[in-house]
């Protein structure tokens, strides 16, 4: 399988990376890790006229963090994060994602950044910021803005981002001193898509849930933020009832189909195990941290 | 070149690609839309890399990029402009088989032989960050690898020893 015939640009900057977008006014694409976006091509799927790609532009690889939150560039990889120690604790939920995307090779080229632009239904790390509470910087010739994860996803593969933009990096909100969670995925396969996926933080404010982010993979037409389970624990202790009555609200909002990977009976019962799962996890970090 | 005469007569723009394959300098013109996986196999003739399943999950056609395991299937010979690629022909040196294909050799590391060229470049790049891995660091290491006789029990084995094999090298 070939792409569609495209032009290839390696701008070594921002602008030019933008000036390029503008240029084909919707018809680029910007090419990060590749790791969906080839494969799109070669399927046929996607035919943008032209790809820019950001690998020859310098500075975009940076995971450190920064002012209590994380910043993750557009060019950090997932194996990148999967070798992070920035990614235990308080950012436990991105670390236990990120050995869990796709499989190892491809984790060696995909990109978080990359991922979320892609706005796969199924993808993980949308799931991820969406409970740990994240922003991207989107950057076009016009200027910079700030896009706070809440806002991004539109649909399956549809975001808020326009075309002419470029999203060069994130912000993973600060957690505060006192935080854990956790990702659990149920595969079929190493590199299949999950069943389910959870999405589990917590943010502790004097032994009592500051705020919690819970998150679902797999069981919407988008990653889906169980805001309603988020909202009963605020404020609450983490005890037994607490993270039942969550896990019960989560599981209702979830939105799954019967298809090859099971009923949707099972997945929404799936949904509310890890989420039960995810938040004990979380509350024992509380006690050990 | 070999796919030249299949193409329709459309314009087409090229770009100049410089890569180090095991070693040896090349320098091609190729459309951005050509693979990495066709650039070694059509444009060099290095046809020791093998296209699988062609959308990114079986892991047949990794090779190492810069050191990396990548699945060119997956990457554009644009891509590696002005880097290193090692893929299956470059593990013998010589007379001498590497580590590793000794290793699949003594271990029956293989069946149909299709997945070998991943799976050994895969090991390479594994047993250079972690001399000594477990079954579990093996398996995981190779989980983008897909072998379709199922002989994921000899491979894992043939890790082993070809990490015995290099651990005594480096002792003696």
């Amino acid at each position: 399988m070939y792409p569609a015939r495209f032009e290839y640009f390696a701008p070594t900057t921002l602008e030019e990376a933008c000036e390029l977008l503008d240029r084909f006014d919707g018809e680029a694409k910007v090419l990060a890790g590749g790791q969906s976006l080839i494969p799109l091509m070669k399927l046929r799927f996607a035919a943008p006229q032209a790809l820019v790609d950001l690998n020859t532009v310098a500075g975009l690889d940076t995971l450190a963090e920064e002012n209590g939150g994380l910043h993750i560039g557009a060019l950090v990889r997932h194996k990148t994060c999967e070798r992070s120690e920035l990614l235990g604790a308080r950012f436990g939920t991105l670390g236990a994602a990120a050995p869990q995307i796709s499989d190892p090779i491809v984790r060696n080229l995909g990109t978080v950044c990359g991922s979320l632009a892609h706005a796969d239904p199924q993808g993980d790390w949308g799931s991820v910021m969406l409970a740990v509470g994240a922003d991207l910087e989107a950057r076009s010739s016009a200027g910079t803005r700030t896009i706070p994860i809440e806002e991004l996803f539109q649909g399956p593969f549809t975001t808020s981002l326009q075309e002419n933009e470029v999203i060069t990096g994130l912000r993973v909100r600060d957690p505060g001193p006192k935080a854990a969670g956790t990702y659990l995925k149920l595969e079929r396969k190493v590199g299949d898509y999950a069943t389910v996926g959870a999405a589990i933080h917590v943010s502790f404010d004097n032994g009592t849930v500051g705020r919690a982010g819970i998150a679902l993979t797999g069981v919407g037409p988008a990653n889906l933020k169980a805001t309603a389970a988020e909202d009963a624990l605020a404020g609450r202790e983490l005890d037994d009832d607490a993270i039942v009555e969550a896990a019960r609200l989560a599981a209702e909002a979830a939105e799954p189909q019967d298809d090859v990977r099971g009923s949707a009976e099972y997945k929404r019962s799936v949904a509310r195990v890890f989420v039960e799962r995810g938040l004990r996890a979380a509350a024992e970090g509380r006690s050990d941290g | 070149m070999a796919d030249t005469a299949i193409e329709p007569m459309a314009a087409r723009t090229t770009r100049a690609v410089s890569v180090t394959v095991n070693g040896e300098a090349h320098a091609a013109e190729v459309e951005p839309r050509l693979l990495l996986v066709h650039f070694l196999r059509q444009t060099l003739g290095l046809t020791g890399t093998h296209s699988g399943c062609d959308t990114t999950h079986c892991g047949a056609c990794t090779v190492l990029l810069d050191g990396v395991p990548v699945k060119s299937c997956t990457v554009l010979a644009v891509q590696a402009d002005g880097r290193e690629i090692m893929t299956v022909e470059g593990l013998q040196q010589g007379a001498e088989l590497h580590p590793i294909q000794v290793a699949f050799r003594e271990e029956h590391g293989l069946q149909c032989g299709f997945c070998t060229p991943g799976m050994m470049l895969t090991s390479v790049a594994l047993l250079q960050e972690n001399p000594d891995p477990t079954d579990e660091e093996i398996r995981w290491a190779l989980s983008g690898n897909i072998c379709r006789c199922t002989g994921y029990q000899n491979i894992v084995k043939a890790v082993h020893h070809a990490a015995a094999a290099q651990a005594n090298e480096g002792g003696s």
